[in-house]
């Protein structure tokens, strides 16, 4: 028992070397899979009109992304090399037909909304780009944190694009379970005689990809290391 | 007059950029010069047009519920739905891999021009998406299903070759140096949606 422990925290806490914590940190900014490895726009951009479908999404891919690297960490020496995008292609899809099921099963209206961007994880150029770039290469412990790193970059400018469309499109935030939540009284809008209005740009699809150009631009003008050149 | 009507729907209204954003990994990175652009571009459109057709027979004659009535009329509740992402996925795959194959032995002028970038398209999500949005609306014949593949790859080829040229030309403009590159490329595809927006709605 005791002998099982001490195992166990030495290797907990190789799991957590200064290394490893790297992998998780590192993509939330200065590697994050979206502003900086140009990874995963496609689902990024078309979902973020509502703050609950992002949240779904981000949870989607956070379920697929570790369930995907570790199985692949786990079978990299037995995958031949010529087949690898198949064979990673066939692990990743069904993973995602398991959260497709279950969206439809208990979140059926998001489901719905959310409609083929669900089927679309599969071709997510994070989770390929992270298989082919560390799980193929990696123990399986490393391959989970770096799943869980690149997920939750992902994630935050997903809710981040999201929080500010959704404010400004609907003036409300909603979130899975609970419904649009408004915070403007409504005798506030225009249509019941007040002085607001929504702006509606911000629902419509080009919006999405301006407000990515600008969440982008703030991250690189606070990291000169960034900058491309042309 | 329906396919025309579909196939214009593809190219402007319900472009895979502009409104679905589908590609878009391929879309920033493959589009610095226009020469490239082309290439994957015209491979999309041919890849689409292939894939699209297959996986209609595919989902009709195999997946769809009571699909497979054609064997046995006693198949009729049989509802396969639920693999269609791993046959899609598989049947595109494998139809790249064939695509490649084939043009690399009977045109090797084409797979000059395409060769690097078909096994690519393999994870492009115009792709899988064009097969999932066929699904979705339930074309009534394959012949409408082919023009819509065609039309959407027609869209994305238009989209990426437009953004090639305006990234050549901007690489002489004073942009702000946070905003070189991949900011810029954002901000310009969100003004071609603005203005791609103009076409919504229109009807042949």
């Amino acid at each position: 028992m005791s002998t099982e422990t001490a195992a166990a925290t030495a290797k907990k806490e190789s799991l957590f070397s200064k290394k490893n914590r790297r992998l998780l940190s590192d993509p939330l900014d200065d590697s994050n899979p979206i502003t900086v490895q140009v990874l995963g726009i496609c689902s990024a951009l078309a979902i973020t009109v509502q703050l609950q479908q992002a949240v779904i999404m981000s949870l989607s891919v956070l379920f697929v992304m570790i369930g995907g690297n570790v199985i692949v960490s786990l079978l990299r020496n037995m995958i031949p090399d010529r087949i690898r995008i198949i064979v990673q292609l066939v692990i990743v899809a069904s993973l995602v037909i398991i959260v497709d099921q279950v969206l439809k099963a208990f979140q059926p209206d998001i489901s719905e909304k959310l409609s083929v961007f669900v089927g679309l994880i599969i071709t997510n150029c994070i989770i390929m780009g992270r298989l082919e770039a560390f799980a193929l290469a990696n123990k399986p412990g490393p391959s989970f944190l770096d799943a869980i790193g690149n997920a939750m970059g992902y994630a935050w400018i997903l809710l981040a694009v999201s929080v500010v469309r959704e404010v400004f499109g609907s003036g409300a935030i909603s979130l899975p379970g609970m419904g649009q939540i408004k915070f403007l009284p409504s005798s506030w809008f225009m249509s019941e005689g007040g002085f607001y209005e929504n702006n509606n740009l911000m629902i419509l699809p080009p919006m999405a990809l301006i407000t990515v150009g600008i969440i982008i631009w703030i991250q690189r003008s606070r990291n000169q290391a960034l900058f491309e050149e042309n | 007059m329906e396919y025309l009507s579909i196939f214009v729907k593809g190219i402007f209204v319900e472009n895979m950029i502009f409104a679905y954003f589908l590609g878009m990994c391929s879309y920033l990175a493959v589009s610095k010069t226009v020469k490239t652009a082309n290439g994957l571009g015209l491979a999309v459109i041919f890849v689409l047009g292939i894939t699209v057709p297959i996986n209609y027979l595919l989902e009709n004659y195999v997946l769809k519920e009571g699909a497979l009535q054609w064997i046995d009329p006693a198949y009729a509740s049989i509802n396969l739905s639920f693999l269609s992402f791993i046959m899609f996925i598989a049947v595109i795959a494998s139809m790249v891999q064939l695509v490649e194959m084939i043009v690399e032995k009977f045109a090797p002028a084409l797979y000059g021009a395409l060769g690097i970038f078909l096994p690519l398209i393999a994870v492009n999500c115009s792709i899988l998406g064009g097969a999932l949005f066929m699904q979705d609306r339930q074309y009534p014949s394959i012949g409408e299903a082919t023009v819509f593949g065609l039309g959407s790859g027609v869209g994305w080829w238009l989209a990426i070759v437009a953004i090639a040229a305006i990234r050549e030309k901007i690489r002489y403009s004073n942009v702000p140096a946070p905003l070189k590159g991949l900011g810029i490329t954002f901000i310009i595809t969100g003004l071609m949606g603005i203005a791609f927006m103009s076409f919504m709605g229109i009807e042949i």
